[in-house]
């Protein structure tokens, strides 16, 4: 009975061998003719838990040597019903014990050892379940990993006034967009203006941090791109010649649908400005 | 020939007049840099039977910011105030003005 816990709960055993240890004195002192008996047939036990005490010193969680293990099992077991049982029953069933102990040890052993081969959480079956899925076939793994992803906004300041954004190339690419039309965007929204520089980055007039970028890019993103039908981010903006509108289509589900071309809003007129347009 | 329906002067095509076509407009709320860490916040497209007067005055007084009414010839009135008053305009057009939020649209960064 106890073998079987043993095999199924690691959590189990460790209580136990604290018991263990603390066992053997104060099971002695009560019955000394116990200790006698103890002896006859637990001397070589003894040396074992010498060994095991100096190994646990050495690794103490380590537990990879199985042999000792198991027979750390054994010893629990047989330690467990002496100390369940009253000194004088004890006597009787320590007789017995000893004349099956041998035979006991080996199928103990042996029960041991299959346990721990066949015994695998089923959490992490689950976890090993899902690790393949993702690898081979990541659509059907949570479903919305088609998502793409896109490069977080690259801000660096330059000097004082203005703002550096670094991949707005890369940013346009991966949203199949042209960088025109999205630098255009970023300008009305953020209210200024700005250029672009010998690398391709967009300098812009103003102090602006990375969520702020972040945020406007989101709501870029949110109105240009996203495909209003099918939420899908594989889309194409197509600008009708004939009645000059700016159309969102779909990759993924074919559909069209117009979007307002962007406009830039009131600009209040700041600082020097202010008093000579009047 | 007045007597055959189908040439009588109806045109079914006419506006009928009770259809709402016209564009909803929004109200733009925008923030724009100024020197420093300062900011300005602009107002515009709030319908004309406001009292943008009466407004600025609560929204000045709300927000403990100064402002004023701008004029521009292509937006009309303006309502601009000191600092960044975006979230606390649009809860106040929201909730004391009853305005839609879908209509209102918050720019900026």
């Amino acid at each position: 009975m106890s073998a079987e816990e043993l095999g199924f709960d690691p959590t189990l055993k460790k209580k136990k061998k604290k018991v263990v240890s603390e066992a053997p004195s104060a099971s002695a002192s009560p019955a000394p003719e116990k200790e006698s008996l103890d002896d006859l047939f637990a001397g070589a036990k003894k040396k074992k838990k010498k060994t095991k005490a100096k190994k646990e010193a050495t690794d103490d969680n380590d537990n990879t040597d199985e042999l000792t293990e198991s027979f750390e099992g054994l010893k629990l077991k047989k330690k467990k019903k002496k100390k369940g049982s009253k000194a004088s029953e004890s006597a009787d069933f320590e007789k017995a014990l000893a004349a099956a102990g041998v035979q006991e040890e080996d199928s103990g052993k042996l029960y041991d050892e299959r346990q721990k081969e066949t015994f695998i959480p089923y959490i992490t079956l689950l976890d090993r379940f899902y690790d393949v899925l993702r690898e081979k076939n990541p659509e059907m793994a949570g479903g919305q990993h088609q998502k793409l992803k896109i490069p977080p906004p690259e801000v660096a300041r330059d000097g004082n006034k203005k703002t550096v954004f670094v991949n707005v190339q890369v940013i346009a690419h991966v949203l199949q967009r042209n960088p025109e039309h999205l630098i255009q965007y970023l300008f009305a929204e953020l209210g200024t203006s700005g250029s672009i520089d010998g690398e391709k980055r967009l300098v812009i007039k103003g102090r602006f941090q990375a969520k702020n970028i972040e945020s406007v890019l989101r709501r870029y993103i949110q109105e240009y791109v996203i495909c209003k039908t099918c939420k899908s981010m594989n889309t194409e903006l197509k600008r009708e010649s004939t009645n000059r509108l700016h159309f969102i289509v779909c990759k993924a589900c074919g559909s069209t649908k117009s979007v307002s071309s962007i406009k830039t809003g009131y600009q209040a007129h700041i600082g020097a400005n202010r008093r000579k347009r009047v | 020939m007045s007597n055959i329906q189908n040439l009588k002067s109806f045109d079914p095509f006419a506006d009928s007049g009770d259809v709402e076509t016209q564009p909803t407009n929004y109200i733009h709320i925008r923030i724009q840099q100024r020197n420093g860490r300062k900011t300005l916040t602009t107002v515009t497209g709030v319908p004309e039977e406001y009292d943008l007067k009466k407004i600025l005055k609560v929204l000045k007084k709300d927000f403990a910011c100064n402002g004023n009414i701008a004029k521009d010839p292509e937006v009309g009135s303006v309502i601009q105030l000191q600092g960044d008053q975006r979230l606390k305009v649009m809860q106040f057009l929201v909730k004391q003005l009853g305005m839609q939020k879908k209509n209102i649209k918050i720019h900026g960064f």
